[in-house]
């Protein structure tokens, strides 16, 4: 079907093997989809959509297979890490492609995105043994907490956010800049009314993406944020989260259980879903940065 | 008449490479000054030092004086900013901001602190008119100012300039990306525009020189060969390099 007649005999075998490579990339990422919805679909339909996502409990043991305590608890702690990620994330690159000397930038951007390869056990083990306890002593609580896992989590999506958005303040043509300059703008004025607005949509997917890495992160979350199945009242409350929750419990769940689990997985699929469809996100994202913004230069 | 803008023993330095060589030259009100010359001579460099432009540069050195009426435009205490607001600039390609038509317009206002409403809309509306464009825009004011045609961009650029109401408008070949019906179109605002701005344009077109321009300075590898009025310049250089140029020998 792709094959055509009037193509030499290599162009078709390498049109052949470029097809099948794509098709079975594709269909494999449809196996695993089909996979997690045949193995979790069954049970949500058996307790009832309401009564899985709605109810605070989850007690295997007792067959109560509520997830909403989950689903706040990923919330939370992506909101939280957003909350910590965008300005830190932001900012640093704003600084690196606006004011930093070529120099600094050159040193400094391949070691923030070093931190990308960093394992996240790592990222959770310096939160078990630093930050957990500093929030139990100089804040309260179990200081295993929301708080700590969005910090982590804050930190961990830095490279994603940095160095998206430095490519893309580094494509903004350096015409702009100039034309602002040339009025009279101030840098910052500069930055803020021209640069930023033509970078918006990349630094927006540099969100996104960092966002769909903190929903997806499970390592370090599962050791700092204490993995209570309760739905937080405050930060400084421990969460499970729904990435946390398969982990935890697939190596021994069986039946029910273990079905539980992959319906679990659908409502992370549908969430990770939600992200990527980004148009509602593109607005969203456009007053959470740019309101606050507007403040810093009033 | 006096000079508005008057270069006096200036010489700049990209690093090490001597690019201007002891220019003196004045720019007078109401009055439209062409630099000509062959690529690479320093024109843009010369235009650049007006607004300090050439401040974002690294590495650079420049000695000598810029006076702005009685003030020195190099001096250290300058207020880049205000100097901007006097001395606007208008670039060889179309650089409208990637945000509305309107945007576009107000943005200096905005910059310079004119925060009321009706002010602004008034300006924006008198800007686009003086810059003849408000008949073609004016119900296009939020569309992006990128999807417009270049020669309505570059209007647009030296509307937003207006906003500002600068006393000096710099051009470094404004006309160099666009087709010669734009052109025409562009040379026929300069020439209304110069009834109450100084203007000094870069350009490469030697007829549009003749055309539009009262004074001509004529640079050669960094120095300011021949400056005299554009007739002179045209038809009786003193200099055989002037003579040269303009016959078409080099460049
Ligand atoms: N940023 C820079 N760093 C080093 N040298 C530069 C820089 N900008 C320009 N030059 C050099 O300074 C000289 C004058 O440059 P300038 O841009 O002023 O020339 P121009 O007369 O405007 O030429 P054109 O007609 O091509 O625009 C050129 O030889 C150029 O190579
Ligand atoms: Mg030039």
């Amino acid at each position: 079907m792709f094959v055509k007649d009037n193509m030499s005999t290599k162009d078709k075998l390498i049109t052949c093997v470029i097809y099948t490579v794509a098709f079975s990339a594709i269909s494999i990422l449809l196996l695993i989809t089909i996979f997690i919805f045949r193995k979790g679909a069954p049970l949500i339909f058996k307790i009832g959509i309401p009564n899985f996502i709605m109810n605070k409990t989850w007690a295997p043991l007792g067959s109560q297979y509520g997830i909403f305590s989950m689903i706040m608890g990923t919330i939370w702690i992506t909101a939280g890490a957003m909350i910590i990620g965008i300005p830190l994330g932001v900012s640093c690159s704003i600084y690196l492609v606006e004011y930093a000397p070529l120099i600094i930038r050159k040193i400094l951007k391949p070691i923030i995105e070093l931190l990308a390869g960093i394992p996240s056990v790592v990222y959770g083990f310096i939160g078990v043994v630093m930050l957990a306890p500093f929030i139990r002593i100089h804040m309260g609580g179990p200081g295993l907490s929301v708080l700590a896992g969005s910090i982590i989590l804050g930190i961990m999506i830095l490279p994603t956010i940095v160095g998206i958005s430095i490519d893309t303040l580094q494509a903004v043509p350096n015409s702009y800049r100039e034309g602002a300059l040339a009025l009279g703008a101030t840098k910052w004025q500069s930055i803020y009314k021209v640069v930023l607005p033509a970078a918006r949509n990349g630094i927006i997917a540099s969100i996104i993406l960092g966002m769909g890495r903190a929903i997806g992160e499970t390592m370090a979350v599962i050791m700092v944020t204490g993995n209570s199945a309760n739905v937080p009242h405050s930060i400084l409350d421990p969460v499970r989260t729904l990435t946390s929750n398969i982990a935890l419990e697939m190596g021994y769940a069986t039946g029910d259980h273990q079905q539980a689990l992959f319906s679990t997985g659908i409502v992370l699929f549908i969430f990770i879903m939600i992200i990527n469809t980004n148009h509602l996100l593109k607005i969203y994202f456009y007053y959470l940065l740019y309101l606050p913004l507007q403040f810093f230069v009033l | 008449m006096a000079d508005r803008l008057y270069v006096k023993n200036l010489n700049f330095c990209y690093g090490s490479f001597h690019a201007l060589k002891n220019i003196n030259v004045g720019f007078k009100d109401k009055t439209i000054t062409a630099l000509i010359g062959p690529s690479g001579c320093g024109k843009s460099t010369l235009l650049r030092c007006l607004n300090r432009m050439n401040d974002l540069i690294e590495g650079i050195k420049i000695t000598g004086n810029i006076f702005l009426d009685e003030q020195d435009v190099l001096s250290k205490k300058t207020d880049l900013i205000s100097l901007r607001k006097r001395v606007g600039m208008v670039f060889q390609r179309p650089n409208p901001f990637p945000l509305t038509i309107y945007e576009n317009v107000s943005f200096g206002l905005e910059v310079h602190g004119v925060n009321n409403k009706a002010q602004i809309e008034h300006i924006v509306e008198k800007s686009l008119k003086d810059a003849w464009l408000w008949d073609d825009l004016k119900d296009k004011l939020s569309h992006p100012a990128l999807s417009i045609p270049l020669d309505q961009q570059q209007r647009l650029c030296i509307a937003r300039l207006l906003a500002v109401e600068p006393e000096v408008i710099l051009m470094d070949e404004p006309c160099s990306s666009l087709d010669p019906i734009s052109t025409m179109k562009i040379e026929e605002l300069m020439f209304e525009l110069k009834k109450k701005y100084s203007i000094v344009i870069v350009t490469h077109n030697m007829q549009q020189a003749a055309r539009i321009s009262q004074y001509s300075g004529f640079l050669l590898m960094g120095e300011m060969i021949e400056f005299d009025e554009t007739s002179t310049i045209f038809t009786n250089p003193k200099n055989q390099k002037t003579q040269d140029y303009i016959t078409g020998r080099f460049g």
